[in-house]
Formats: C-alpha cells, sequence, structure tokens
C-alpha cells in the first residue's frame, strides 16, 4: 500500500488513525465535573448556531431574488426581539453560575490536602515535598489523595498546567498561589507551563506521576534527601541569626513563633489579619508591610538574601512549630520512614498539623 | 409596503470626468491632503502592506508547528515571529482596518458633509501611523522583540534583551494614530450632519463606529500610560510592576488588559457596522430592528470596558472579583447575541442576492458565532481554568478577530470598492475568494479548539509528538486560507484599471455616499444634502429612481 503514495503521507494516515485523540484523559476528580460543563456548552454553542446556520440558510432559499423579487419593509418586532435577548441571557446565566461553582471547587482545598510546593523558574519547575524530596519538571503524587500546590514563581510569570486533571494556575512572581485536585487513575500525564515565560518556554514542560499509594510510599522513601524541609528551615533560622529575637524570651525584640502559623494578628493599624503562607513570606522580605501591634518595626528585610526555596523551608519550618515537629522527627526516623509529612497527614501524632488546615 | 428595485444598466455608466482621484496630481498631493477619502486610501495601501507582512508571520508560524519538534526555526526565533505576528496584525491592521479605512471614505459622506472635523488631524494620525510603522519594521529588522504582543511584565522588564523599548513606543505612537481618528469621528458625528440627518437616521455603520471611536479615546490613553510605565521600568528601573520594590506584577495586567479588552470591541465593532450595510443592501430591506441594533453597539462600548479581569481568572485575582468579571462578561454576550439574531431577521421576507460582499458577511455570521459562543465557554470561570492560555483561546479569538473581522472588513472592501475605485472587482474570482477563505479559516482554526481542550498551550515553539496530526491539519488550512487572501490583492488590483465601470449606485443601496458620483468629488457634494427618510428606506431610493427617470425623459 504505502508504495502507491509517498511515504509522508502514508507516516501521516498511520499517524492519524494511531494518535488521534480528541480528548484528553480524565484523571482527576474535578476531570468529570469540568467536562460536564464543556459539553453542556458545546450542547447550547450547537443550538446556537444551528438557529442562526438554519435561519440564514431557510432565508436564503425562501427569500432569494429570483423567487421573492419583492422585498417586504418590517420595522422589526419587540417581542421576538426580547425573545433573543431572554433566551440568551438565561443560558449564559447557567452557564455563568455553573462555571462558578466549578471555579471554587477548583481553587478551594479541602482541609486535609497534602501540601506541595512548586517553584517555577526559567524554564524548570522544581517540585518540593515537605518530607524532602526534591524533583525537577516530574510531580509524584498519590492517587485518591487530594493534594494541594502552593505555587510561587522565582522569576517571570508561569504557569502550571495538568490538562488530564483540568486545573491550571499561574506562578506569579512574589505571591503565593494554591489549587488542588485529586488524581483518580495512576498513570504518567503531561505537565505544562502554559504562560509565555520566554526562549524556552516550550521546554518548561514535565510529567506527573499519580501512582497507587504503596508505590507512592515506596518512591518518597527511596527519593528523600534526608532533610525535610522544615529542618532544612531550622538551620536558616539559625544562620540567618532569625532565632536572637525570636527566641521566645520573655524580653525578646520579635514575636513568639510557636503556634504563630494560622492564628490572628492585630496588625499596628489596629486591622486583624490570619497568619498564611504569603503572610510568613511577605514578612521575612518586607517586614514593614505588615507591622504587628506590640512590636518596635525594627526587623531589618531578607530581600535577596534569600531564595525562593529558602522561603519555602523557613515557612514549612514555621508552620511545623505549631506541633512539636522535632518529636515527629524523631518517631519517624524510628520508624525507619524518613517522610511522613503529607502522605498520609491524618496518621501523624499531631492531628492540627495537617498543612493548609488552617488556610482561610 | 413593498420595493421593486433592478440593478441599473451599467453599460452606459461613465467614470466622472472630474473626482477626489484626479482633481490634483502628484505624490505632494496625497502626502499632503486633507481629503478624508486620499487618507482613507493611504491608510488602506499601509494596512495591507502590514496585512501581508503580519501574514508572511503567521505563514512561518504554520510552518513551524507542521512537525512536533520544531524543525524550521529556532525557540528565540520562533517566539519573535508570533510576537512579530501579534504586533502587526492586532495594532497595525486590526486596530485601524475598518475605521482607519472605510470609516474615513465613508463616515463624512454617510452623515452628510464635505470632510471629518478635523482634517490635518486626520492626516497627523496617518503620519502617525507611518512612523509607528516604520519604528516597528526597524524592530523587525535589527533584532525582532520576542515578549509575545501582551507585553508582559516582568518578562518585558527584567528578563529579555531584545527590542522591548522601540516596540512600546511603536505601539505608543500607533495608539495616538488611533485616538485621533476615534476623536475625528466622534466630533464629525456630533457636529457635522447634514440638515435632516438625525441620529436614528444614521445608518448603523456610523452608530457602530460611534461607539468604537468612544472606546478608541478612553481606552488607549491607559495603554500608552502601561506602555510609558514599561520602558521607564526597563529604563530606570521604576520599579510599578518590580515586585523586589514593593510594585505589583499583575497590575500590569489590570492596566494592560482595561485597554486591550476594549480593544477587541474597538476591532469588532466596526466590522459589525459593514455587515449590517451589507446584509440590509442585499436583501433590500431595512435591518430588523434598527434601534436594538444601534443601542446594542453602545451597550457593547459600555459593558466593553469592565471585563478586562476575565484574562485574569487563573492569576490569583480575588475569588469574588472573578464572579464579578464572569458575570459582566456574560452580560457582554448579550448584545452581540441581538445583533446576530436581528442580522438574521433582516433577511427574511427579504429579495436576497448573493454578491461578494454579502458572501463575506454570511461568512462573518457563521464564524463570528462560533468566536462568540466559545467565548462565554472562556468566560465562564471553572472552564476557562482548563482552557485559558491553551490553543482553544488561540482559536477562540481569532474566529473573532480573523473570521469575524476580516471578513468584515473584505466585506466592507467589496462593497465600498466601486465607490472609492469607481471600478467593479471581478465578481465570478471574488466569490470563489470569499468562499476559499471561508473554507481554509475553518480548516486552520476549528482543530484548535480540540487541540485547546486536549491541553496544547499557545506560543510553543515545539510540542509533544501526539498533537500533531492536528497541527497539520491546520497548517494545512493556513496554505487555503492564504490562497484566499492572496487572491483578492491581484483581482482587486487589475480591477483598478480593467474593471468594469461601476457607476454611482451599483448595489441599489440608500446609504448617502451612494447617491453622489463613484469616485466622489472633493468636497463630497455638489450642495449640502437634506435627509427627508431614514436610513435603509429602499422606497425612497425606488421613489428617487423613478422621478429621476421621469425628469430626463
Amino acid at each position: 500500500m504505502q508504495h502507491f503514495i509517498s511515504p509522508v503521507l502514508w507516516q501521516f494516515l498511520v499517524k492519524w488513525l494511531t494518535h488521534f485523540a480528541i480528548f484528553p484523559p480524565e484523571a482527576s476528580s474535578i476531570a468529570p465535573y469540568a467536562d460536564a460543563l464543556y459539553f453542556f456548552l458545546i450542547f447550547i454553542s450547537v443550538i446556537g448556531l444551528g438557529a442562526v446556520a438554519i435561519l440564514v440558510t431557510w432565508f436564503s432559499i425562501r427569500y432569494r431574488q429570483s423567487r421573492n423579487p419583492v422585498a417586504t419593509q418590517i420595522e422589526g418586532s419587540t417581542i421576538l426581539e426580547a425573545t433573543w435577548t431572554i433566551i440568551p441571557l438565561i443560558l449564559f446565566m447557567i452557564t455563568f453560575v455553573w462555571g462558578a461553582l466549578l471555579y471554587f471547587r477548583i481553587y478551594s482545598p479541602p482541609p486535609n490536602a497534602m501540601n506541595i510546593y512548586v517553584v517555577g523558574k526559567q524554564w524548570m519547575w522544581k517540585i518540593e515535598h515537605p518530607g524532602g524530596q526534591h524533583e525537577i519538571n516530574a510531580l509524584h503524587i498519590p492517587i485518591n489523595q487530594p493534594i494541594q500546590l502552593t505555587l510561587i514563581s522565582q522569576d517571570v510569570f508561569h504557569s502550571f498546567s495538568v490538562p488530564a486533571f483540568r486545573v491550571k494556575r499561574e506562578a506569579i512572581p512574589g505571591r503565593y498561589t494554591t489549587v488542588w485536585f485529586e488524581a483518580t487513575r495512576p498513570g504518567v500525564y503531561h505537565l505544562f507551563c502554559t504562560q509565555y515565560c520566554g526562549t524556552l518556554h516550550s521546554q518548561m514542560i514535565g510529567w506527573v506521576y499519580a501512582m497507587k499509594p504503596d508505590d507512592y510510599q515506596a518512591w518518597a522513601a527511596g527519593s528523600t534527601s534526608g532533610h525535610s524541609l522544615a529542618q532544612n528551615g531550622e538551620r536558616l533560622f539559625a544562620s540567618l541569626g532569625c532565632n536572637s529575637c525570636h527566641n521566645s524570651t520573655p524580653n525578646a525584640h520579635g514575636p513568639n513563633l510557636a503556634s504563630v502559623y494560622g492564628s490572628h494578628v492585630q496588625l499596628a493599624n489596629g486591622q486583624y489579619t490570619t497568619v498564611d503562607d504569603a503572610f510568613l513570606r511577605d514578612t521575612i522580605l518586607n517586614p514593614t508591610l505588615h507591622e504587628v501591634a506590640g512590636y518596635a518595626p525594627i526587623m531589618p528585610t531578607y530581600q535577596g538574601q534569600v531564595s525562593e526555596d529558602g522561603l519555602i523551608d523557613l515557612v514549612e519550618y514555621i508552620k511545623r512549630l505549631n506541633s512539636n515537629y522535632r518529636i515527629d522527627q524523631t518517631i519517624d526516623n524510628s520508624a525507619g520512614q524518613p517522610v511522613q509529612t503529607g502522605a498520609t497527614p491524618a496518621g501523624t501524632s499531631a492531628p492540627p498539623l495537617a498543612p493548609g488546615a488552617v488556610k482561610p | 409596503m413593498s420595493t421593486i428595485v433592478s440593478l441599473p444598466d451599467q453599460s452606459t455608466a461613465r467614470l466622472p470626468k472630474v473626482s477626489y482621484l484626479n482633481k490634483e496630481y502628484g505624490l505632494k498631493s496625497w502626502l499632503l491632503t486633507g481629503d478624508h477619502k486620499r487618507i482613507a486610501v493611504l491608510y488602506m495601501i499601509s494596512i495591507t502592506f502590514f496585512f501581508f507582512i503580519g501574514g508572511a508571520m503567521a505563514a512561518l508560524i504554520r510552518l513551524q508547528l507542521l512537525t512536533p519538534y520544531g524543525d524550521l526555526l529556532a525557540a528565540d526565533t520562533y517566539n519573535k515571529v508570533f510576537t512579530a505576528h501579534g504586533l502587526i496584525m492586532v495594532f497595525f491592521f486590526l486596530v485601524p482596518s475598518v475605521p482607519a479605512t472605510i470609516g474615513n471614505f465613508c463616515i463624512p459622506i454617510m452623515v452628510g458633509a464635505k470632510d471629518l472635523a478635523f482634517p490635518k488631524i486626520n492626516l497627523l494620525s496617518w503620519y502617525l501611523y507611518v512612523a509607528a510603522g516604520i519604528m516597528m519594521i526597524c524592530v523587525l529588522t535589527f533584532g525582532g522583540v520576542d515578549t509575545g504582543w501582551t507585553f508582559t511584565t516582568p518578562l518585558s522588564t527584567h528578563y529579555l534583551n531584545t527590542n522591548v523599548v522601540t516596540a512600546g513606543l511603536a505601539v505608543f505612537v500607533a495608539g495616538f494614530s488611533s485616538i485621533f481618528t476615534g476623536l475625528n469621528f466622534i466630533v464629525t458625528i456630533h457636529r457635522m450632519r447634514a440638515p435632516g440627518m438625525t441620529w436614528f437616521r444614521l445608518p448603523l455603520f456610523v452608530w457602530s463606529h460611534y461607539a468604537a471611536s468612544i472606546l478608541m479615546v478612553l481606552g488607549t490613553p491607559v495603554l500608552a500610560i502601561t506602555l510609558t510605565l514599561v520602558v521607564l521600568e526597563r529604563t530606570i528601573g521604576i520599579g510599578v510592576f518590580d515586585p523586589t520594590r514593593g510594585g505589583d506584577p499583575l497590575l500590569f495586567q489590570h492596566l494592560f488588559w482595561f485597554y486591550s479588552h476594549p480593544a477587541v470591541y474597538i476591532m469588532i465593532l466596526p466590522g459589525m457596522g459593514v455587515i449590517s450595510e451589507v446584509i440590509s443592501t442585499f436583501s433590500r430591506k431595512r435591518v430588523f430592528g434598527y434601534t436594538a441594533v444601534a443601542f446594542s453597539s453602545v451597550a457593547i462600548a459600555v459593558f466593553g470596558f469592565f471585563v478586562w479581569a476575565h484574562h485574569m481568572f487563573i492569576m490569583g485575582i480575588s475569588n469574588y472579583s472573578a464572579l464579578v468579571f464572569s458575570l459582566l462578561t456574560m452580560l457582554v454576550a448579550v448584545p452581540s447575541a441581538i445583533k446576530i439574531f436581528n442580522w438574521a431577521a433582516t433577511l427574511y421576507k427579504g429579495s436576497i442576492t448573493f454578491e461578494t460582499p454579502m458572501l463575506y458577511a454570511f461568512g462573518f455570521l457563521g464564524l463570528f458565532t462560533i468566536g462568540g459562543l466559545t467565548g462565554v465557554f472562556l468566560g465562564s470561570l471553572g472552564m476557562d481554568i482548563h482552557l485559558t492560555e491553551t490553543y482553544f483561546i488561540v482559536a477562540h479569538f481569532h474566529f473573532v478577530m480573523v473570521g469575524g473581522m476580516l471578513m468584515a472588513y473584505l466585506s466592507g472592501v467589496h462593497f465600498w470598492w466601486p465607490k472609492i475605485t469607481g471600478r467593479m472587482y471581478p465578481e465570478g474570482v471574488s466569490r470563489l475568494a470569499a468562499v476559499i477563505t471561508f473554507v481554509g479559516f475553518i480548516l486552520t482554526f476549528f482543530p484548535q479548539f480540540v487541540l485547546g481542550y486536549l491541553g496544547m498551550p499557545r506560543r510553543y515553539a515545539a510540542y509533544p509528538p501526539e498533537f500533531q496530526v492536528l497541527n497539520v491539519f491546520s497548517s494545512a488550512g493556513a496554505s487555503v486560507l492564504g490562497i484566499g487572501y492572496l487572491l483578492p490583492l491581484l483581482y482587486l488590483t487589475w480591477s483598478l484599471k480593467y474593471g468594469k465601470i461601476a457607476g454611482p449606485n451599483p448595489w441599489q443601496a440608500t446609504g448617502l455616499e451612494w447617491q453622489i458620483q463613484s469616485p466622489p468629488l472633493t468636497e463630497n457634494f455638489d450642495k449640502t444634502p437634506i435627509v427627508t427618510h431614514e436610513a435603509y428606506d429602499y422606497d425612497w431610493l425606488a421613489n428617487k429612481t423613478r422621478n429621476e427617470v421621469t425628469t430626463v425623459g
């Protein structure tokens, strides 16, 4: 057969027949919801386009000049115009509500989600698991477990997209954003940067490995660097000299950081705010941004002294101060399981430490 | 209320002895002209030039994407090519396309005036366009620019070493040419209407240009400010958009889209005006629901200013502001739907013929409907998360901008070609071109919707191989589309010398521009017209024609 047509064309046809997808895999708990809305939208589009096409075709045939040489002048019709104002309006409002519900579902992580940090930089994704696994352009996750990603970029805008999960979130310089998903089918899925980020934008791609929980445990145990993010953060905390002020002694210059994460603090201007990841990051880099009531604004800025990875370590360390993370660590080490955080947060010794649990 | 209109016998038509084209000769008489019709022709030549440069860039993009591994261009070259394609097509073709050419030519005649309110500012507008165009050509010749047409910070301010400043200034200058055009239209429509030409006797073409002009005058300064800030940030580091200096990179996107979303209405509204004229003329029937169509243009212009953040749903704007912007986006879709159905209803009980402008207008109806409805997909918050920044976006805005606006532009060019040049284009080949354009367009951009839902990101110089088949379809369609655009260039040029003489009103249309000779006199009218009829009053036209015959007889 391929002797009769050009080899290039033959290759193309074979490829078409074997690799022709018009629909991405549905691999997350959110995907069926997104697809349902997609089909609804396609349905109303077909109805709308069909209505226009039928009207135009019918009128063109029925009222063509050879058949209808005399045009009848018509002013308009308020009832008809109201009809084709109100029907689209209703359909668009349904779409609006449906889309809004889906949006809030995708961007409101459940409290038991396991948090993973993602740092985008030209042109790679750095993935940091709290248990000390570091990956580049790859993300290993267990299925049937809500995963929350905390994203930040250390240079330009990037966007973290996993089409099979129907989720996407911008990684913004200087600001944490979050997204969550729950993979439902084990497999390997594309991970793209979808925001144009410079020369090698198209190479900022990777794979998401959705694994059965057992496989994930094995991977996590075999891939850890041996130091959890919190441990790195503790070292950084000491080497930057943070504990000269934040040392929980009665006459310390800075607030005690134990159990500060998730608490409501009063600011110098009288407002209250919740301490979250973004608050901690902002305060390290730009201490005067949120001046906490009762403390003199004497903290120096650490802008330019700590990398985004270092900031994540510090944030993770301060989060863990809520519980006695050393005890967790000891338990884990004695069990020969260097990774504990996240995989089964409910099973750890201190229940309230589930990351993200106290986020507003 | 019925009308019989037969096309006039064109065999007896003669070119008028004196017209705006031959009143004065020589390059100087063109370059220093204040005549809105000559400036329109100057604009038409310049935007055609830029259209084909932008088109060549598109051809390179589609060739590159024929294979998954980016075999034709290096990644940075590809980025420069799609940036050039976007910048040229948006700022040097689409924004000035209908307003600066057909609008410039027709609006003073349609309202019964001798020229625009400020002829010299009109000429200045063209010179600014040319200056900006030369700057853009310099950018392309001396290394290009690879920010994407959106100039996103901090990429554009801190991370690229290409000609960002020159490109930004070129768009800045081009923006002023657009402001001047809009200003001229607003003043002309307000102050220079002929006696009897009330607001509700204006052709819908004028209404849609009025709405677009408001957007140009109010929106473009914001773009100018934004680009100035980008240039200042890049040159002296003022830090407005730089998070390490306390700036906010998202602020740039708010400012940029505050102009650039209304800009899509700047581009599409004049096209909608063309469609109203063309559909009415070729169905010999007044536009169904004139007032609704007129006010829907104004509604689009007003709502168009309050939807900009729908470009940023995934960028960490607050969930509640996302809600508001999604709701407003749904509302702005309604006036467009009204227009589509009103145009369809205009055909009802008409007496329809299928000349080339009408075929392009039908193409517009189909493609713009798809473009508009897929806009609803993207305005729907949860769906936008999956679809934004993929080829779905690319397909959506090409359906609106190319399928909608370019179809409308070509429809308008063919429709007013007899008026502008005094000669007809060849009907057979131009119908063929309209059909080729439609088929080529669908083949090029429809596969991109599928690619988008599959998740293929936009602005990729190379892509995973499983997306190749659909990309091959798209590139194949692009070559068909290219033929569809080259044909008019050839036969319209040919018709300048060899086209049949058109006569004053070859379409038996009702607008004031059709009641004067083709090509018109420099001062448009012998004496100021007194308007006693509504727009699209075919009975008035029939009576007028009958009376003329009586007088001559």
